[in-house]
């Protein structure tokens, strides 16, 4: 693993103990978001303002008169993370509060499909906050429909396994390659399963200025109809089969972090209920999916890496 | 210092004299020059203020909630199709109490598409819990753009406002405005003093999910503050008045009602003409007068209630349609006179951005004068200067 592409690695021990992404919150058992959100504040501490739009996290994330968050918190709507993000980093800037991280956490719903315009809108504009997407692969606070991130074939609400239609048709919107294209200083793919590295690119993006974009895996066992002790396993196996690419941009900088042992996709999907209706033609499609992925990522590595 | 300029220069002066931290806006016609001229101000160095070019109004919307949540003063602007596009947002500024104020150019909603003066862009928002008042000159646009700031961030209101000017009619058309001095401005309106904020030594959830044992609560505050506005407007409109000369008489405005047989309530620049009709109509010993509308939220209830009174019949001219139901003013004009046995009426003209004349003006006289002799209209709801029916 490149771990020293910018940042100092961060040492797990000297995590500061204090939460403030609190115990109390009501995700489901199993729920990769949690694990995520006490990470992500660990890393930015105090002086930080959290954006949620509609979204799993915001429910379980505090439901009035609770709240798991210890920093200022706010929530608009649904559509414009982006946009509400870029208000309160203004106005912060103009009352010369430049000490604070504006953080926006949204789903991947809320990220790849009703909120891309404002996503795209203050990335265009550099705003300096911080988007991170946790990336659940559906949206699962309504009750597992299909978002633009779910990826192909998998079951889910409103793409049932029915006898004609075998769960989602397309494949998965790749949302950190779109960000990378709008020339951001940084842009990342994290996942739980990798500590270290994961960590030290939350870290690296809070030294940075300017619009960083975070893609996070999130496991939802509820929506994956996976065991619930599985988010971490899971998050390794995505790496691992090639499902997920670990990689980093540095103004505009590539770095793929981890390389694909190619284990075969069977051993991800099967522990998953999404896709369970699978035959030997959809494993086929996923199998030449990530071979056509690593290809693109590779030559991305190539064409857009650094020294 | 008096000079000739547009309802948009209008506006975007009294953003700039009123020194927002937080400008968010997205151009749309014929709001555009607001937001190119708050550009030039803030390039030219005389505005000293964030401002965001956002990638539409659902997100420029979004930008001034969040700005102002986290403690600061804010603004927008915009017409129409933008207005249509915030809606979701407008109800959220006012449940989080957020006093962001914004002119709206008043622009017909498609369709079919079309870009002259229409209130149904406003209207539609009015149970989105924002103050609205409409205005008939360009003087006025800066007048209220300046009151807006005092009266929404009240914290007797904090509610967020809209300052509503008809398009091209005063958006595009040049008039003499006394462009008042930033030394005056600061003497009238004080700092913006949030109520809460985003800053981390004050940690703070604004806008958190919400169960049933709370929201109505919410929603009874928000009906409180709007009801409290009345009496902050009309303190805010006297000391306007002291300090400038210029008294809008609050909530609404009455136009030799005095003796009046009848009475035609008007919104926005119609009301000029409906002046000019008047004088005439007095002349030929017709005892006509008007109310100008003023504020459409809060509504002037009782006062509309004492007006009518003293007349014989009375008239609501409405730039928008409820379908099947009648204009918006007239509708809200019937609920103000319930139990009153008077003829009420609605007139429907203008619609579309077509213009109102003084004789379209002077027929609505005529049908109120004939009503009020008759004691019953004969249809209550009238379109006028419409190809092909018959008012």
């Amino acid at each position: 693993m490149d771990r020293n592409k910018g940042g100092e690695p961060v040492n797990i021990k000297e995590l500061p103990d204090k939460e403030l992404f609190t115990p109390g919150h009501t995700a489901c058992p199993g729920c990769a978001a949690p694990i995520v959100m006490r990470h992500v504040m660990k890393i930015f501490g105090e002086k930080s303002v959290v954006y949620n739009p509609a979204c799993c996290l915001l429910v379980f994330g505090g439901t009035y008169p609770w709240i798991a968050w210890e920093v200022p918190y706010n929530h608009v709507a649904f559509e414009n993370t982006g946009a509400c993000i870029t208000g309160i980093s203004r106005a912060l800037k103009n009352i010369g509060r430049d000490d604070v991280t504006v953080l926006g956490i949204a789903g991947d719903g809320g990220t790849a499909d009703i909120g891309f315009q404002a996503l795209s809108g203050a990335a265009e504009r550099n705003e300096d906050v911080v988007y991170i997407m946790y990336d659940n692969e559906a949206y699962m606070n309504t009750g597992i429909q299909r978002s633009g991130s779910t990826p192909y074939g998998a079951w889910t609400t409103t793409t049932p396994a029915g006898s004609k239609i075998k769960g989602k048709e397309r494949f998965k919107k790749d949302m950190a390659t779109i960000m990378l294209a709008h020339n951001v200083p940084y842009v990342a793919t994290l996942n739980i399963a990798y500590p270290a590295d994961f960590l030290r690119k939350l870290e690296k993006a809070k030294e940075m200025s300017g619009f960083r974009f975070l893609q996070i895996y999130a496991p939802c066992p509820t929506g994956w109809r996976a065991d619930p002790n599985s988010a971490v396993d899971l998050s390794k196996l995505a790496v691992e089969t090639g499902m997920w690419t670990l990689w980093e941009a540095e103004n505009g900088k590539v770095t793929i972090n981890k390389k694909p042992k190619f284990t075969p996709v069977k051993e991800y999907l099967d522990q998953q209920g999404r896709f369970r209706h699978f035959d030997d033609e959809q494993y086929g499609i996923i199998e030449q999916w990530v071979k056509d992925k690593w290809d693109k990522d590779e030559k991305m590595l190539t064409a857009l890496g650094g020294d | 210092m008096k000079r000739v300029v547009t309802g948009n220069y209008a506006a975007a002066y009294g953003a700039k004299v009123c020194k927002p931290d937080v400008v968010a806006a997205y151009p749309i016609t014929p709001q555009t020059f607001i937001v190119e001229h708050i550009s030039e101000f803030v390039n030219d160095g005389e505005m000293d203020t964030q401002f965001v070019r956002m990638d539409s109004e659902h997100s420029a919307m979004s930008a001034c909630v969040s700005a102002s949540a986290t403690g600061v003063r804010t603004f927008t602007a915009t017409a129409s199709q933008g207005l249509a596009l915030m809606h979701e947002i407008l109800f959220i500024a006012s449940a989080q109490r957020l006093p962001v104020v914004m002119p709206v150019v008043n622009r017909t909603v498609a369709g079919p598409i079309g870009i002259w003066v229409e209130y149904n862009d406003t209207m539609p928002q009015r149970d989105t819990g924002w103050l609205q008042v409409y205005v008939e000159d360009n003087q006025e646009v800066l007048d209220m753009t300046i009151q807006a700031f005092k009266i929404a961030e009240d914290h007797d209101v904090l509610l967020p406002m809209m300052v509503n000017l008809d398009a091209f009619i005063l958006s595009h058309t040049v008039e003499p405005v006394d462009l008042i001095e930033q030394e005056e401005v600061d003497r009238f309106l004080p700092p913006y003093d949030p109520i809460a904020n985003l800053l981390p030594e004050t940690p703070m959830a604004v806008g958190t999910f919400s169960p049933p044992e709370y929201i109505q609560e919410v929603r009874y505050q928000t009906d409180v503050a709007m009801r409290k506005a009345e009496a902050v407007i009309e303190r805010v409109n006297r000391e306007f008045a002291e300090q400038f000369g210029r008294d809008y008489h609050g909530m609404l405005e009455e136009y030799r009602t005095d003796d009046a047989d009848v009475i035609l309530v008007t919104l926005g620049t119609v009301t000029s003409t409906a002046r000019a009709v008047v004088d005439r109509m007095r002349e030929a010993g017709k005892k006509v007068g008007i109310v100008k509308l003023r504020f459409f939220r809060p509504y002037p209830l009782e006062q509309i209630r004492e007006i009518a009174s003293r007349v014989d019949a009375i008239g609501f001219y409405d730039r928008s349609v409820s379908y099947g139901v009648g204009g918006p003013s007239y509708i809200e004009g019937r609920h103000a006179l319930y139990g009153y046995t008077i003829p009420v009426m609605n007139f429907l003209a203008g619609i579309g951005g077509r213009d109102v004349m003084s004789e379209d003006v002077e027929l609505m006289f005529d049908m109120l004068l004939k009503a009020a002799k008759e004691g019953k209209a004969e249809k209550d709801i009238v379109w006028i200067g419409t190809r092909g029916v018959n008012p």
